[in-house]
């Protein structure tokens, strides 16, 4: 199988390939449209702030190819989030894969949300296993709000998607591969799909 | 609901873990990246390195030792311990920390919170504060508690806000190594002065003390070094006893 990580200078990835090597897989990353197009499965992922990643993504012609893809994609936490209409920081716009408007927590609670949250309402084969109000890894100050698209919820400051899925495209504003046993899992579910 | 997390600390020097570990079920327990996998398995949240050796060949050491870490470990960990720039800072990230802390850098030049922050983002960027009591006011010192500044660590903390980090590792000298409990009532007042979250240090000794630091002391985080280390305390028991006592815990 061929995984390919889209490398677009986003932070941290090495651990999303260590976690990917745990579950018996190598992945490759890349910034080639071909390599990207041929792959069986894509991660989009995505640290740092979200419109000079955006930038980055339309710099290099990223932007246009991403939303074409046919074969199972996983955006991760940024990556989730520009995979959205738009984004709150820093007013950019996404990706437009999912409908949803990113906006930012209130200062009721702190902001970021660093740790370990639980899901629930849990859809898609993404988490086939995968217990309700299990806990997940996440850091994030932004935040997709619940629409029809979300196939996992959490709740901080509001009900918050967890998780977005249409057709081929998923995101997880957690990590996977921080989220032990349970993040493994869902990265798994994600491969063999 | 967002869990409280327990966060042992390993100090490392020279690519080893020191302070007197105690493991008969470990090969080596004086390999961190063994013991990190120990700690996670018993469901540790998170884990902290903390680098204190002063040699030359410190960095590669380091770097050496995150990525071996990051390539077994399936839950975050931040790395402390003399990282004075943005070089540093990238080439940890780049070998897998989730997360760096700093701390007599920021001091000695608050600019490189900004500096980091915009460059890796606020997630990463940990910034930890050591302080001790003097008279009717919290100072902030160096150099692991020896060296006093002018610094009070209330405003401290806030310009450490503004500049834009993550986080803040807030240790008590006063509490640090007596097992008498966190300093809780200065870590109230953190929680409540500041909107990012306080993760407390120094005090730990009984499982009611990490109760007490969650209800009174307002923490988002405990941690702990010799507790777990001795396994005074084991982390399944603790979570279990904090999950009794109706504090979010994950298990």
């Amino acid at each position: 199988m061929k995984i390919v990580i889209i490398n677009y200078g986003a932070g941290n990835i090495q651990s999303i390939k260590f976690a990917i090597r745990r579950l018996g897989y190598e992945a490759l990353l890349s910034d080639d449209p071909e390599e990207i197009r041929q792959a069986d499965k894509v991660i989009f992922p995505g640290v740092g702030e979200a419109s000079s990643a955006m930038k980055k993504l339309r710099a290099s012609g990223l932007d246009k190819i991403i939303p074409t893809l046919t074969q199972p994609v996983l955006g991760i936490c940024l990556g989730m989030q520009l995979m959205c209409h738009s984004s709150e920081e820093g007013q950019t716009e996404g990706l437009g894969i999912f409908d949803a408007d990113v906006v930012r927590f209130s200062n009721r609670v702190k902001v970021p949300q660093i740790g370990w949250n639980q899901i629930s309402n849990l859809k898609t084969p993404l988490f086939q296993g995968v217990g309700e109000k299990k806990h997940i890894y996440l850091v994030h100050s932004y935040y997709a709000p619940l629409t029809k698209e979300t196939i996992a919820e959490s709740e901080y400051d509001v009900k918050y998607s967890a998780a977005l899925g249409k057709d081929n495209f998923y995101g997880t504003q957690f990590h996977p591969e921080k989220s032990s046993k349970v993040g493994q899992r869902i990265l798994g579910n994600f491969l063999e799909m | 609901m967002l869990a409280k997390r327990i966060i042992p600390c390993l100090d490392i020097k020279d690519g080893r873990t020191v302070k007197g570990i105690n493991f008969i079920d470990l090969r080596d327990a004086g390999d961190p990246v063994e013991l990190a996998e120990f700690y996670s398995r018993e469901g540790a949240d998170e884990l902290v390195f903390l680098d204190i050796s002063a040699t030359e060949q410190k960095r590669k050491t380091l770097a050496e030792l995150v990525y071996h870490v990051a390539e077994k470990v399936s839950i975050p960990f931040t790395v402390g311990g003399g990282i004075g720039s943005v070089e540093d800072v990238d080439v940890l990230l780049h070998n897998g920390a989730d997360k760096v802390s700093i701390n007599s850098s920021a001091v000695k030049n608050p600019q490189l919170i900004n500096d980091l922050v915009a460059k890796f983002g606020s997630q990463c960027i940990v910034v930890a504060i050591d302080a001790k009591q003097i008279g009717r006011q919290w100072k902030v010192h160096l150099v692991g508690g020896k060296v006093p500044t002018d610094l009070d660590l209330f405003e401290w903390a806030k310009e450490v806000e503004r500049r834009g980090a993550g986080e803040i590792l807030f240790t008590s000298m006063d509490h640090d190594g007596t097992k008498n409990g966190f300093a809780n009532e200065t870590l109230a007042r953190l929680s409540t002065e500041l909107n990012i979250p306080i993760i407390a240090s120094g005090g730990a000794g009984t499982m009611q003390h990490f109760t007490d630091t969650f209800v009174e002391g307002k923490a988002d985080a405990a941690l702990a070094a010799s507790v777990f280390h001795f396994k005074e305390i084991a982390i399944a028991d603790l979570k279990n006893e904090l999950k009794q006592k109706g504090i979010p815990v994950r298990i």
